[in-house]
């Protein structure tokens, strides 16, 4: 699928410029993005330096099953095939609370180390497992609660209530958030009655 | 609202100094454990780096060539007819693919048309409700080498789809258009 939709952009985007007549717009944002890549590489690496370093103290300190213990009965329901005590719950749990404060940045690193715990569940295999696909569902509905980046932007353009879009967010992002588990769920019970 | 921003603001040092209260106290190396955590940080980071590139330039051969902006021309006349308006349709189309596009596009409506109008609180809700699926996807699963990756985008842009319409519903009703 990754592979279809990467070949489509790349290729469906050169193929238009042809008849378009932007080849050299084309030929400027290739360099110029693969440049930002690797900066951008660069900029995450010390966010995740960072925050992988002090998670792993939390982890020692016993802090990541504390909030495992907290939220088990609601993420044990989400991910019925993750066993309770396992390490990855703990790693989940840390990326939806980063998430919720709008701590992006914080987010990914903790988001990465749950999948690399998830991973640890089917040793050997490439596939996406249930568990997997529902992490990323909730994730891409994106629970927030305070949008940071978003307040700042409207800060910087003198909004009379830069703040004022929080809630009609947090609404959106909870109807966005249902519905995402809701669709995982659907696809589940597709996937396993095709496998009957 | 005052109290969110400082909520904001104060979140992440009351974290850190947390964890290392806590580390100290329940007698965890601190420093050397930070190295040690950081060290997987940099295989990561390094590790992330041909996923991302190569994504980010395949979007880039897309939008520079102009071949988004024309699909996005193709879907607002739909859009525009059940009421929502077309200078948001692009931020909803590449919200999914692209963040720091998607920011971009968040910022310039927001300056156009003023944080106070009806596209901007719906551009700041949007962004704020909704998450780059295809960056996530990429990033998340590169990581830890998932090749096969199942349901999981269908499931994600359908997520994206159903917060990008919540949005529109919601800024609606809240706000007036």
């Amino acid at each position: 699928m990754v592979n279809l939709i990467w070949v489509f952009m790349a290729a469906g985007g050169i193929i238009f410029a042809m008849f378009n007549g932007t080849m050299t717009d084309v030929n400027e944002a290739l360099f110029q993005t693969a440049d930002d890549a690797v900066m951008l590489s660069i900029s995450l690496m010390s966010v995740m330096i960072f925050w992988l370093g002090l998670m792993k103290i939390a982890e020692k300190a016993g802090l990541l099953d504390m909030l495992s213990r907290l939220f088990r009965p609601l993420i044990k329901r989400l991910f019925p095939d993750i066993p309770a005590e396992h390490p990855a719950m703990g790693y989940i749990l840390s990326n939806i609370s980063a998430n919720l404060f709008g701590l992006g940045n914080a987010a990914t690193p903790m988001g990465i180390k749950a999948m690399e715990e998830m991973k640890k569940l089917q040793p050997g295999s490439d596939e996406a497992s249930r568990s997997m696909i529902t992490f990323l569902a909730i994730n891409t509905s994106s629970v927030t609660l305070i949008p940071t980046t978003v307040i700042a932007i409207r800060m910087k353009y003198e909004s009379v209530a830069p703040t004022e879009i929080v809630a009609t967010t947090i609404v959106a992002t909870l109807i966005s958030t249902l519905g995402a588990v809701l669709v995982d769920r659907f696809f589940y019970t597709l996937r396993e009655r095709r496998a009957k | 609202m005052q109290w969110l921003t400082t909520v904001s603001t104060w979140m992440i040092p009351l974290l850190i100094l947390l964890v290392l209260i806590v580390g100290t106290i329940k007698q965890v190396p601190t420093y050397e454990t930070f190295v040690e955590g950081g060290k997987e940080g940099i295989k990561m980071a390094i590790s992330l780096l041909p996923f991302l590139l190569g994504m980010m330039v395949a979007i880039a051969i897309f939008r520079a060539s102009g071949a988004m902006e024309s699909i996005v021309a193709l879907f607002s006349p739909l859009l525009q007819l059940v009421g929502v308006p077309s200078e948001i349709v692009p931020l909803a189309m590449v919200r999914p693919i692209s963040g720091t596009a998607a920011l971009g596009m968040t910022t310039e409506i927001i300056g156009t048309h003023g944080p106070d109008s009806f596209l901007g609180r719906l551009a700041s809700t949007m962004q704020g409700s909704t998450d780059t699926t295809l960056y996530i996807i990429t990033v998340y699963f590169g990581a830890v080498g998932i090749k096969r990756m199942g349901d999981a985008l269908k499931v994600g842009l359908i997520a994206d789809f159903i917060g990008i319409i919540a949005s529109i519903i919601v800024v609606s009703i809240v706000f007036g258009s």
